[in-house]
């Protein structure tokens, strides 16, 4: 599992009802079932990421997260995840209303664009490439890329109150200036106007 | 001929028959005084009798799902691709029984057979039978054979709608529904085109209001327009267009009503074949099940209350090039059941065949089916 998959079973609390948006493989949610006793959906829109979620034995359902949660009642979710996933996604904001209409809580982990070695690799003139950022420019499934400071300004616009943050570097945390040395963000977050 | 065997196929089935003597009471309100049910098996009931799938069959099928006859080898069964030994339905692990419906032409009892109460064939006064029908059916046969609870129900279709049904009508007898190119209600735009095959039946001058057995004559050309429409429906414009283009058959335009194009030739081959061998009144019926079966109706429409009762996990599969029916349509099931807190997961397939695509050996949709058989515990 990737590090911020480790750190998402952490914070789920036991026997939660779970939905994952962009499970991959289903890997989270099995890790999910087996340790948190947590029952779950992913969806998916990649047909072998689905076959493998169906081989996994985990829940799938093949459908376009642009199109939004029609599939889910409101608050049907106590935690809905959002792993590696919100850099994919045209519909940033829209998702995510929609992920916290759904879910009590979401959480939502993304590839740090502030990290030094991407913004060495900027000021070089090339894209970044790395182990969090594993693409080239020309066949990256990324849309959106994001620093921590840029996501957290915009929950602040949209008014989506931050719970918990984990930023990590090579699975470990990192707690100073974290934009600039972490390589993955992990959020836990609600609407703001929740309690 | 003594074919080399092929160790992926069930080899020569035999079609059985159970009889039920018992009156059977229908949806409609009407009563069978009992009835027979054509059935066939593969494989073999574990002890614990907890191995068992039933496959429901759709439209024009019949329960002979996978093999072939030892009279007739080419006679191959409708799903043999996809049932067998080490085929996705394995019939080394599983013990598949393929189902016929009550009201067909197939050897269950049906508008041909004959009407204890007048000693002739039923022809127009067999009632008008139903999904639900015939799952009340099916349980008979289950109860016969000594499964008290299925491993999973499946089907394509109009059958999905009886594996659908099972969910309903027996929600402790079934583990697993798969439910494929479904719908839980059709639309008025395929009840037209059930409605204008009917027409086409009904207004057959050989039809004789459905009493055409002891006439000696088959409402041919209802039959071959009712086929024709519907297999205009099945398949999708884009898999028309590359299977028949705009071929001429002669070369060039004929200037009269001779064949022309490739498509009208293949829809007049259809149309003969289905002809021969499909009975005019069970088409008819088997249209209006399609028709009638909407489990939302008795719930306001709410289609999450009316599935509130199921307790299988589903396997729900659609084909984005099946206009007849849908994904949409079976996105509404997929949502019921998520507000229902039901087990199931979705598969949204880009395969090119059009509602037929349900039973085309799609590499990715034999695997999905393949992988949720293996995970079914027995």
């Amino acid at each position: 599992m990737r590090p911020d998959q480790k750190a998402i079973v952490q914070w789920v609390p036991q026997g939660a009802r779970v939905l994952d948006l962009g499970c991959g493989d289903g890997a989270l949610l099995r890790a999910l079932w087996q340790e948190r006793e947590a029952p779950g959906y992913g969806v998916e829109i990649e047909d072998k990421e689905v076959l493998a979620c169906v081989a996994n034995d985990v829940n799938v359902l093949q459908v376009d997260l642009e199109s939004g949660l029609s599939l889910f009642a409101d608050g049907s979710f106590d935690c809905v995840i959002l792993s590696e996933t919100l850099q994919t996604i045209h519909r940033t904001e829209f998702l995510l209303r929609e992920m916290l209409r759904v879910g009590r809580e979401g959480i939502v982990s993304f590839p740090n664009f502030g990290h030094w070695s991407a913004r060495l690799q900027i000021a070089l003139g090339r894209m970044p490439v790395s182990e969090a950022l594993p693409y080239q420019w020309y066949e990256t499934p990324n849309v959106h890329h994001c620093t921590i400071a840029d996501f957290e300004d915009l929950c602040r616009r949209i008014g989506i109150r931050i719970r918990e943050r984990l930023v990590l570097h090579e699975g470990k945390p990192v707690t100073l200036l974290p934009n600039l040395l972490g390589s993955l963000a992990v959020y836990r977050c609600t609407n703001g106007s929740k309690p | 001929m003594n074919a080399p065997h092929d160790p992926s196929s069930v080899g020569a089935a035999t079609a059985q028959k159970a009889h039920f003597s018992a009156p059977l009471r229908l949806r409609g309100g009407a009563e069978l005084p009992g009835f027979d049910l054509a059935y066939e098996t593969y494989g073999t009931l574990n002890a614990a009798k907890s191995n068992a799938v039933l496959v429901c069959h759709a439209l024009n099928a019949s329960h002979h799902v996978a093999g072939y006859y030892e009279k007739e080898k080419d006679n191959i069964g409708w799903w043999d691709n996809l049932v067998g030994p080490g085929k996705p339905l394995d019939t080394n692990r599983f013990f598949v029984i393929g189902s016929n419906y009550i009201g067909s032409c197939f050897g269950s009892t049906g508008p041909a057979s004959i009407n204890p109460a007048t000693g002739k064939p039923w022809g127009a006064d067999f009632p008008v039978v139903t999904v639900e029908d015939w799952v009340e059916a099916q349980r008979l046969l289950a109860d016969h054979l000594g499964i008290e609870r299925f491993a999973a129900v499946i089907g394509g279709s109009l059958g999905a709608m009886q594996a659908l049904q099972w969910t309903l009508s027996y929600p402790e007898r079934i583990r697993h529904s798969i439910v494929i190119a479904a719908a839980a209600k059709l639309t008025p735009q395929n009840i037209a085109f059930n409605e204008v095959a009917r027409q086409a039946i009904m207004t057959d001058p050989d039809f004789h209001g459905g009493h055409y057995y002891d006439k000696g004559v088959v409402p041919v050309r209802g039959l071959r327009i009712a086929r024709m429409i519907g297999h205009i429906t099945y398949i999708s414009g884009e898999a028309m267009s590359e299977k028949f283009g705009r071929l001429l058959r002669r070369g060039q335009p004929g200037f009269d009503f001779d064949v022309d194009f490739e498509v009208e030739s293949y829809l007049r081959y259809q149309g003969d074949k289905f002809s021969t061998y499909f009975d005019a009144n069970t088409y008819l019926r088997i249209t209006k099940a399609l028709d009638y079966f909407d489990p939302a109706a008795d719930y306001g429409g709410d289609l999450t209350k009316a599935l509130a009762r199921a307790k299988a996990a589903f396997l729900v599969v659609s084909f984005k090039s099946d206009w007849r029916f849908t994904p949409a349509r079976s996105r509404e099931m997929v949502k019921a059941l998520l507000d229902n807190r039901r087990i199931v997961s979705y598969l949204e397939l880009d395969a090119p065949g059009g509602h037929d695509a349900f039973l085309l050996e799609d590499a990715r949709y034999h695997a999905a089916l393949r992988s949720y058989f293996a995970n079914i515990e027995l």
